[in-house]
């Protein structure tokens, strides 16, 4: 980011002037105009930027996307394979969808559904569909695509992702599951957060004692495997709750394990900044200890641990993932991406139907666009650097 | 004098060490002993719960003495303290559902999962090593590139995923099942060299599956190390005096980027023994890993408690050599003690 060329400087040459002004803009811009540029250079953040917004846009409007009921179960149609959506209909710009015809599969008795292309059963937007509270308040029942017209049988229906052993809708169940498992990383990485923050500056700020005793906790925590740990805090959560209580106690049992990172980081911050020139100006001039921490430290290390807070959410996912994929974190009824994978854990079942796999892809995306979002703002969080 | 001064620090760094080591055994102990009593009831009302459903019955004598055994009417430091002192002698309870000792449902299991945690920690090391190397002197060259794109992807995909598509491709395409550590014929036989010699055949998929995260990680740490230390000054005047190019790299920058590189196996081990556990369940390996899980669902937590103690004290034993092996090869480590 910074112009390398001091040599440059006050010649007659005209691109020398520019680079000049380049400079100036650079010397008077704002803490946050830096970071924005430095953070714009790093192309696959930006693009993961776009693509954790649109995560977060699925887990606003998880309801909305969805069109049908995620639980509404259909034993007659079971394991239906993704249809093709097409866009054209002779011409014409009119979705549709080829319907499904049930046949007797001769070998195995089964019933099986091939696509009929005679029969077309035209999509619309905003079609109504299931009751729901936007954002839990607003009732609605419109959905951002669905079957035109009441007739929803199975040989006249949608299903982009096809449909599990139970017959439910595979899109409508990873619209709510992408919700509920980012939720779980978000709140879990703020719980962890607060602990991190907490007694990371504690560590940092007080020393002494107080930081070997909590360094230790750190390195004790962080020896220990904590997969069947976690495994056996997470089976001892009695069976006959219900979805949320599971869901809190899950948060709980993730960032207790996670805190761990952010606190090293935060720590770290508070014994580099502890004895730099500004710091000890603002102490010369005679602000306040509370004056100091609030005004100058925190806002030079905030950007730090909003990428370290990033960078944790790939574990947490991963984790969540892993133990409800178990039947261990969260389990049906409930939903989130490790859930929908059991479905894919019995490998001559995911073998005939391969799109119960599905789900892998959205998991591996969001570890990855949180990974790379992280990346470019640590970059970004240090402007001055190289 | 400087040898003396060397050797209280080689023994101060080793105390120190060990100290930790304790303190975390400690700590594993106590978690395990909180996974043990979680669940509401205290395990004898379980075990009795348990016999009979499965028809038997336990004497109201054996229930007491198992009761008082185990301290259960005493205050919980007691029942830990008990606890602990059954351990030590050797004694680690019954596992409910099988009706034996939890020492011999775990039989050789434990070595199963050390034997795929090092065959892990082998491959890592045998990949990340050299790809890093290569990744950092040919710094943006297109190989670069697909180890990076590798690296990531290594990264991102959870190990239980990995471990799930290499079956489905295995079956779907090979229509083989790929799990399992030995061939059927060899499950239940004793130890010899031809059981030895196929558990060596079925061990590279699952030390693949499972390496695959941590080898992303350490090619990522070898390639920065290395490049940092590749523009110094003394690499420049090894190559001025004419040194050929793969000595100016191997002999110095390399062996410096080691280190960093080695003092994460700290942090490495505890991630693949936690991830074989997972690992196990999905290509159904005999490791603990399927036992724990089972133990978990049926709450028989004694056997899940014992599980999760050992593996945690095996990690710290491994940890421990691992410090003792970098203290050995960095020779800093000894010096700043």
């Amino acid at each position: 980011m910074r112009v390398e060329e001091p040599l440059a400087r006050g010649s007659a040459d005209p691109e020398a002037a520019i680079i000049t002004e380049a400079e100036e803009r650079i010397s008077v811009a704002p803490q946050w105009q830096l970071m924005w540029w430095r953070f714009r250079k790093h192309k696959l953040a930006l693009v993961s930027t776009a693509l954790v917004i649109c995560f977060y846009l699925v887990v606003g409007f998880a309801d909305f996307l969805a069109y049908a009921d995620p639980h509404a179960s259909e034993a007659q149609r079971s394991l239906i394979a993704p249809q093709s959506v097409h866009l054209l209909d002779e011409g014409r710009l009119s979705p549709y969808v080829e319907g499904l015809a049930g046949a007797r599969d001769p070998l195995t008795f089964k019933r099986v559904y091939v696509p009929d292309p005679s029969v077309k059963v035209p999509l619309t937007f905003f079609a109504p569909g299931f009751a729901y509270r936007l954002f839990g308040v607003i009732p609605m029942d419109r959905h951002l695509i669905g079957v035109a017209g009441e007739n929803n049988t199975p040989e006249n229906s949608l299903f982009i992702l096809g449909t599990d052993d139970q017959g439910r809708d595979q899109w409508s169940r990873l619209m709510y599951a992408t919700q509920v498992s980012l939720l779980i990383g978000l709140v879990s990485v703020v719980i962890s957060l607060v602990l991190g923050v907490l007694l990371g500056g504690l560590s940092g700020y007080i020393g002494g004692t107080t930081d070997t005793v909590i360094q230790r906790v750190i390195e004790i925590l962080r020896s220990i495997p904590t997969i069947p740990l976690w495994m056996g805090l997470a089976a001892s959560v009695p069976k006959d709750w219900d979805i949320v209580r599971v869901f809190f106690v899950m948060t709980l049992i993730f960032s207790l394990f996670s805190w761990t990172e952010l606190a090293r980081v935060v720590r770290g911050r508070f014994l580099s900044l502890r004895h730099e020139d500004f710091v000890t100006a603002a102490e010369l001039v005679g602000c306040s200890r509370l004056r100091i921490i609030f005004r100058h430290l925190v806002p030079s290390f905030l950007s730090h641990i909003i990428a370290a807070t990033t960078l944790s959410l790939p574990a947490i996912i991963i984790f969540e993932t892993s133990l409800s994929f178990l039947g261990l974190g969260m389990r049906p009824p409930g939903l989130s991406w490790g859930v929908m994978l059991q479905a894919a854990s019995n490998v001559q079942t995911a073998a005939v139907s391969p799109w119960l796999l599905l789900p892998a892809i959205p998991v591996t995306v969001a570890i990855l666009a949180f990974n790379f979002l992280g990346d470019g703002l640590r970059d970004a969080a240090d402007p001055y650097g190289v | 004098m400087m040898a003396s001064r060397q050797g209280e620090r080689v023994l101060s760094f080793m105390v120190r060490r060990l100290i930790l080591a304790v303190f975390t055994v400690v700590a594993i102990s106590m978690l395990s002993f909180l996974i043990i009593h979680l669940p509401p009831g205290d395990f004898v009302t379980t075990y009795i719960a348990n016999q009979a459903a499965n028809g038997g019955t336990v004497s109201a004598e054996a229930a007491a003495k198992l009761r008082a055994q185990y301290g259960l009417d005493q205050p919980v430091y007691v029942q830990y303290l008990k606890w602990m002192g059954l351990i030590a002698s050797g004694n680690f309870g019954m596992a409910m559902e099988y009706q034996l000792p939890v020492a011999q449902v775990i039989g050789d299991r434990l070595w199963m999962t050390v034997a795929v945690s090092v065959g892990a920690l082998i491959f890592t090391w045998l990949v990340a090593l050299p790809i890093g190397i290569y990744t950092a002197v040919r710094q943006r060259s297109i190989l670069d590139y697909v180890f990076t794109f590798i690296g990531f992807i290594g990264l991102a995909v959870p190990n239980f995923l990995l471990a799930l598509l290499v079956l489905y491709f295995g079956f779907k395409y090979f229509n083989a099942n790929i799990g399992g550590l030995f061939k059927p014929e060899f499950a239940d036989a004793p130890w010899s060299w031809a059981k030895f010699q196929d558990l060596l055949g079925h061990m590279p998929i699952p030390a693949v599956v499972l390496g695959m995260a941590a080898t992303a990680a350490q090619i990522r740490i070898m390639r920065a190390n290395l490049l940092d230390e590749k523009r110094k000054p003394y690499v420049v005047s090894a190559r001025v005096r004419g040194l050929p190019e793969y000595r100016v790299i191997l002999k110095y920058p390399v062996r410096v980027a080691l280190n960093p590189f080695a003092s994460t196996i700290g942090y490495t081990l505890p991630f693949i023994v936690s991830g074989s556990v997972i690992v196990s369940i999905v290509l159904s390996l005999p490791t603990v890993g399927p036992l724990l899980f089972k133990a978990l669902i049926a709450l028989d937590m004694f056997l899940a408690g014992t599980i999760i103690l050992m593996l945690g004290v095996l990690t710290v034993i491994g940890t421990l050599l691992s410090d003792l092996l970098l203290m050995w090869l960095d020779p800093r480590i000894r010096l700043e003690g």
